[in-house]
This record gives C-alpha cells, sequence and structure tokens, in this order.
C-alpha cells in the first residue's frame, strides 16, 4: 500500500486494524515463545544429563604438544591438529569478503571530519593498538593469545583509523592490498607444503621446523586476518572509496 | 551445579533468546542482532562444556573451535549487513515486508 492512501485511511479504520494485528502478533508471539520453550527444556535436559566430568581431548593434546614446537594447547590445536580448519577458515573470511565488495555499491559512506579530540586519542591509540597485537601474536605460543587475537586488535586499529578519516593511498588500493589479504592463506598452504619434503603429509609439519612455521604461519595471518576484518568494516571497494 | 553447567545453560538461554529475536522481528538489524546472540550461545555452550575436565584446566580443542567460530560469525555478520545495507537501498526500507500492511 503507497504512502498517500495509508494517509487517506480514517483514524477508526487504523484502530480497528491496529487491535486485529496486536491479537494476531500476541498469538504468534504466545505459540513461537512457547516453542522455543520446550526447546529450551529440551536442551537443558540435555545438557543436564551430560556426564559432570569429561577428559575430553585435553589428554591426547597434552601427549602431542612436544611434536609441535609450541606450549600453548589452543595455539598447537588451531595451527597443528586442526590446521585444515583454520586455513579453510581464512578461506571463509576471504569469500565473505568477496561477497562483500560485490555488493559495495549498496554502503554509501559518508565522510566527515573528527573532533580534535578524537583525532588526537586515535593518534595515541593506533600505536598503543599495534604494540598490543605484536604482543598477543608472539605470546601465543607459550600463553594465550595468536594469530586471530592480534588480528582481531590488528583489525580493530584499522576500523578506530578509518572512522577518523584515514585512507589507504589509493596506489595501495589495488593489488598489493589484494596480495596481503591473500597472503595469509597462500603462506599457510605453502608451509604445509613443507611436509611433503619430509614424508609426511600435507599440514603435518616436521618436528623440528614446527615452531617456527607455526610462528611463520601466525605473523602472515594475522596481519592477513586485521586487513581483511577492517576491509569488510569498511564494506564498499577500496577504489571507489574517495 | 558446577560452573559449567551454569554457563552451558546461560548458553542455551542466549540461544532460544536470539532464536526469538531472529523469527519475530521484522527489522532485519534485529534479525541479524538476533543471529549474533545465538553464535555468542553456542560459544558459551562449547567453551562451558569444555570446562569439565578432571584437572579442571580447558579442553583445548572447544577453545580453538570457538576461536574459529567467532572470526567466521564476525565475516557472517559483516557479509549480512551489506546485504542489508543492498536492501535498504532497493526497497527503500529495512524491514521484511509485512502481510498485514500490504
Amino acid at each position: 500500500m503507497d504512502k498517500t492512501k495509508r494517509d487517506l485511511r480514517t483514524a477508526g479504520e487504523e484502530d480497528l486494524d491496529a487491535r486485529q494485528e496486536r491479537s494476531v502478533q500476541g498469538l504468534t508471539r504466545l505459540v513461537v515463545a512457547s516453542l522455543l520453550a520446550v526447546v529450551f527444556v529440551g536442551l537443558a535436559l540435555v545438557i543436564l544429563a551430560l556426564p559432570t566430568e569429561a577428559p575430553g581431548l585435553a589428554d591426547q593434546v597434552d601427549a602431542a604438544l612436544v611434536d609441535t614446537g609450541v606450549t600453548h594447547p589452543v595455539t598447537a590445536v588451531l595451527l597443528d591438529f586442526r590446521g585444515y580448519d583454520t586455513l579453510l577458515e581464512m578461506v571463509v573470511l576471504l569469500l565473505a569478503l568477496a561477497g562483500v565488495w560485490s555488493l559495495a555499491e549498496g554502503s554509501p559512506r559518508t565522510d566527515h571530519r573528527p573532533g580534535v579530540m578524537l583525532d588526537r586519542l586515535t593518534r595515541l591509540y593506533a600505536p598503543l593498538m599495534l604494540m598490543i597485537a605484536g604482543y598477543l601474536l608472539w605470546v601465543g605460543s607459550t600463553a594465550p593469545g595468536g594469530a586471530f587475537q592480534a588480528g582481531a586488535v590488528l583489525g580493530a586499529a584499522g576500523v578506530v583509523l578509518t572512522l577518523t578519516g584515514w585512507r589507504l593511498p589509493r596506489r595501495l588500493a589495488g593489488w598489493p592490498l589484494r596480495l596481503l589479504l591473500v597472503s595469509g592463506v597462500l603462506v599457510f598452504i605453502a608451509a604445509g607444503l613443507v611436509g611433503l619434503g619430509f614424508d609426511r603429509v600435507w599440514l603435518d609439519y616436521p618436528p623440528p621446523w614446527s615452531g617456527a612455521l607455526i610462528l611463520l604461519i601466525e605473523t602472515v595471518a594475522s596481519v592477513a586476518i586485521g586487513v581483511t576484518l577492517a576491509a569488510l568494516f569498511l564494506g564498499g571497494h577500496p577504489e571507489q572509496t574517495p | 551445579m558446577t560452573p559449567a553447567i551454569i554457563y552451558a545453560l546461560t548458553g542455551l538461554g542466549l540461544f532460544v533468546l536470539g532464536l526469538y529475536a531472529l523469527i519475530m522481528r521484522a527489522h532485519l538489524l534485529r534479525k541479524i542482532l538476533g543471529f549474533n546472540v545465538m553464535g555468542s550461545g553456542v560459544f558459551l555452550v562449547l567453551a562451558g562444556l569444555g570446562q569439565r575436565t578432571p584437572m579442571g584446566g580447558p579442553d583445548p580443542v572447544p577453545q580453538a573451535m570457538v576461536i574459529t567460530g567467532i572470526v567466521v560469525a564476525v565475516a557472517a555478520t559483516a557479509l549480512a549487513l551489506s546485504l542489508m545495507l543492498r536492501v535498504v537501498a532497493a526497497t527503500g526500507r529495512a524491514r521484511l515486508p509485512d502481510p498485514h500492511h500490504d
């Protein structure tokens, strides 16, 4: 129904419509809520029926940790035991970015200058965020941290910089940006191939090289993830943005 | 009622709340938000249930899966938001068509 027609309706009609609509909505709401309550109770019973102690895979991970060259189990799982998973996850990031870029014309972005306060704060924060990202990356092999955490901080730094008016120089927005975006996946695949030379399967790193390979993958991947996340936030094609 | 179970039940509650918003809200941004709340609920269930080791330390495998999941959820949200912006550009509104109005 177009706007003029809606304007022409009398107040009484609208009132009746609204009342009917409310009762229909109230009924739908009740049905959906009770169905979801059933879902909640069913799943809650399943959770409560689980044993209170389950070793999971922690023992197997601990036993195999010496072969990986890192001492933090989550990093070992991410980049060694479940390396395939992590590699494909980075491909998912690139696919999402390809989707966002192909929808680019739908997301116009308005430019406005930041205030003095925001400008100063960003100048203060941006180097600090880079340093924190570097720390998270380095500490990932022995403690909580790693490529994704560092990438998230880098991405946030990129978002903050962009919100305060910084733009990627146009000459870097073409293939240098794309190379940076795919570098994580490329290095991951290349590092996986190293195992083939040592009579191992793909993505099975030879033990003496494992720690170094994981650090190499993580370093390149955190930059690639950071740039991808920032580009996802910006939405539009880098070449088309002013 | 161990902490692991409390986390898992809280996550379950978030999942159901998000699902409710996803079904009931006509505004696309609210649907995307509901979808995100659902995802957070799933992560909380995974991380919570991964705590039930005899030693008390967390099981690293669910934790790694949650990290993977968070990054994928962020990427999916960005894609959903640009789809929403495209819908707004094409139709002029960010809601699904409402049968009671059209």
